[in-house]
């Protein structure tokens, strides 16, 4: 791994040069490209007068906040479903029916009930993060070792226990993939809202730069949006392996 | 561990099965099986596949409730598992939890039988010495061999205090030497708790070598074919009781009534 990281960023590194080459030597005017350095430049100036770190901000705290709720209404429904299986069979229908409406679908209503700000754009994340953790912890209950559930038995351990020692250690790798999954579903659906609706973060900043004509703006919240979402989800990784590494490594060896 | 129980139940059989029948569906696994287990009795139970041996076994831990008939532990009816009844399963593997320590997966015996937090530390490492694995505490069962995760699921079972150890071919996935001393381990054990056994198993000399008694069961539905009372004196020796004519003779007859039953 360590003789050869650099050749990973050969191809970008002569593609962002040829870029560069190619805008200067037909000295473009485009309004929707624009030069490296030139969005290099954009970058720092959007950088240091605080309005990315502003935006930055406002996305990661809908996106962050609307994942939480979501998540958690997610997790606690797909380990009802997953205990209580004639449950899971009467809201089996219904939630088929529901979970297939694209998130934005619901952005009118959204903003009929919320207006613009913070609240709607949360609902929205929300509501689209529900569904896969809900899902995948569903599923990972229903994939734990049947051994396990006999030994839980067989030792008479109360629901509780069975639930917060058996259970959900035994569930929560494949919980915590549902999670990563949910983080980079929460930033795309968040940019998303902004874009078509909601004025802040950083998908209204993109609309704004690409109405006043900035394209080198535009392109630096696109490619900042890149590298937030990349450590958005190498934190998530670290803090899987963090916490989980034991139970995540017997997963995947399984 | 517990002293030799002198009090009226010590007469009652600690295992009786009276007439239980099992069917799923129209498909009976067992038919109207009778069994007397004395205290202190270790009883192998061999049979073919299909005669229900394994099925025997849930139902004397109470995980399957008998279609008909009932099974009563020290006297009294069975109305699901009880802590005191030790169920030793064969997957070791799949038996323990991956994310828990060998510490760890006793200690989840201690904890369901509300077993105060400062007194775990002393249980489990008794439990560790006795089978053998005393100062691998902090290992996990990944980096456990085989047979070791098989000591740590019976010390598990131990930490339940058990009266009856139910055992479900628990060495058959381990290789001859292991097993043999682990059968070696498992009588000495034994002889020392004073629990009663009830060991599934399908090797014929392994039911000669630990039991006081084989049932042999005849399968389509399940029933007893055979109840051979094993006078090997004890202690036991892999080398020299082996090599008894009382053992190879005991061996014979279990063998002529597999032979018949599979046929």
């Amino acid at each position: 791994m360590k003789r050869a990281w650099w050749k990973g960023l050969v191809v970008p590194a002569a593609l962002i040069v040829l870029a560069e080459l190619a805008m200067r030597v037909q000295g473009s005017t485009s309004m929707s490209l624009a030069a490296p350095s030139d969005i290099v430049a954009a970058f720092f100036a959007i950088l240091f007068d605080g309005s990315l770190l502003l935006a930055t901000r406002d996305t990661l705290v809908s996106a962050g906040i609307g994942l939480a709720a979501g998540g958690f209404i997610g997790l606690a429904l797909g380990i009802l479903f997953g205990l209580v299986k004639p449950l899971d069979r009467l809201m089996e229908v219904t939630i088929e029916a529901i979970r297939p409406i694209p998130s934005v679908a619901i952005l009118p209503i959204a903003m009929l009930v919320f207006g613009f700000g913070y609240r709607m754009e949360i609902a929205i994340v929300a509501f689209s993060c529900l569904w896969p953790v809900m899902i995948m912890t569903r599923s990972a209950m229903a994939g734990i070792e049947p051994r396990l559930l006999e030994v839980s038995r067989a030792l008479r351990l109360s629901t509780w226990d069975r639930v917060h020692k058996i259970v959900l250690p035994a569930a929560l790798p494949r919980i915590m993939v549902a999670f990563r999954l949910a983080a980079s579903i929460a930033l795309v659906v968040a940019v998303t809202v902004e874009i078509a609706a909601n004025p802040l973060g950083l998908g209204y900043g993109i609309l704004v730069a690409q109405q006043a004509l900035q394209p080198a703006v535009m392109l630096a919240y696109l490619v900042w949006i890149g590298i937030v979402g990349y450590l958005l989800n190498a934190a998530l990784s670290l803090m899987q392996q963090r916490l989980f590494g034991r139970a995540g490594r017997v997963e995947a060896a399984s | 561990m517990r002293a030799p129980d002198t009090t009226v139940k010590a007469a009652a059989p600690v295992i009786a099965f009276d007439k239980i029948t099992l069917a799923f569906g129209a498909k009976t696994i067992i038919s109207d099986l009778s069994l007397e287990i004395g205290r202190g009795e270790i009883v192998c139970v061999i049979g073919p596949s299909g005669c229900g041996k394994t099925t025997a076994l849930r139902v004397a831990g109470g995980l399957i409730p008998p279609t008909k008939g009932t099974v009563r532990l020290l006297g009294e009816p069975m109305a699901g598992p009880r802590r005191d009844v030790a169920i030793v399963f064969q997957d070791y593997a799949k038996a323990l939890l991956p994310w828990r320590t060998a510490a760890g997966n006793i200690s989840l015996a201690l904890e369901a039988a509300g077993v105060a937090q400062s007194e775990r530390g002393d249980r489990i490492r008794d439990l560790l010495t006795k089978v053998g694995l005393a100062g691998h505490e902090d290992k996990y069962p990944t980096e456990m061999s085989g047979g070791m995760q098989q000591r740590i699921q019976i010390a598990r079972c131990l930490a339940q205090d058990p009266a009856v150890l139910l055992m479900d071919e628990p060495f058959g996935a381990l290789d001859a030497m292991t097993r043999q001393g682990l059968q070696d381990e498992m009588l000495a054990i034994v002889a020392e708790t004073g629990a009663t056994v009830f060991f599934v198993t399908h090797d014929l000399e392994e039911a000669v070598y630990l039991g006081d008694r084989v049932i042999g069961l005849l399968p389509h539905p399940g029933r007893i074919g055979i109840d051979q009372r094993i006078d090997l004196p004890r202690p036991r020796n892999q080398l020299e009781t082996r090599e008894t004519l009382e053992f190879l003779r005991l061996r014979r007859t279990l063998f002529d009534f597999i032979e018949k039953a599979e046929h």
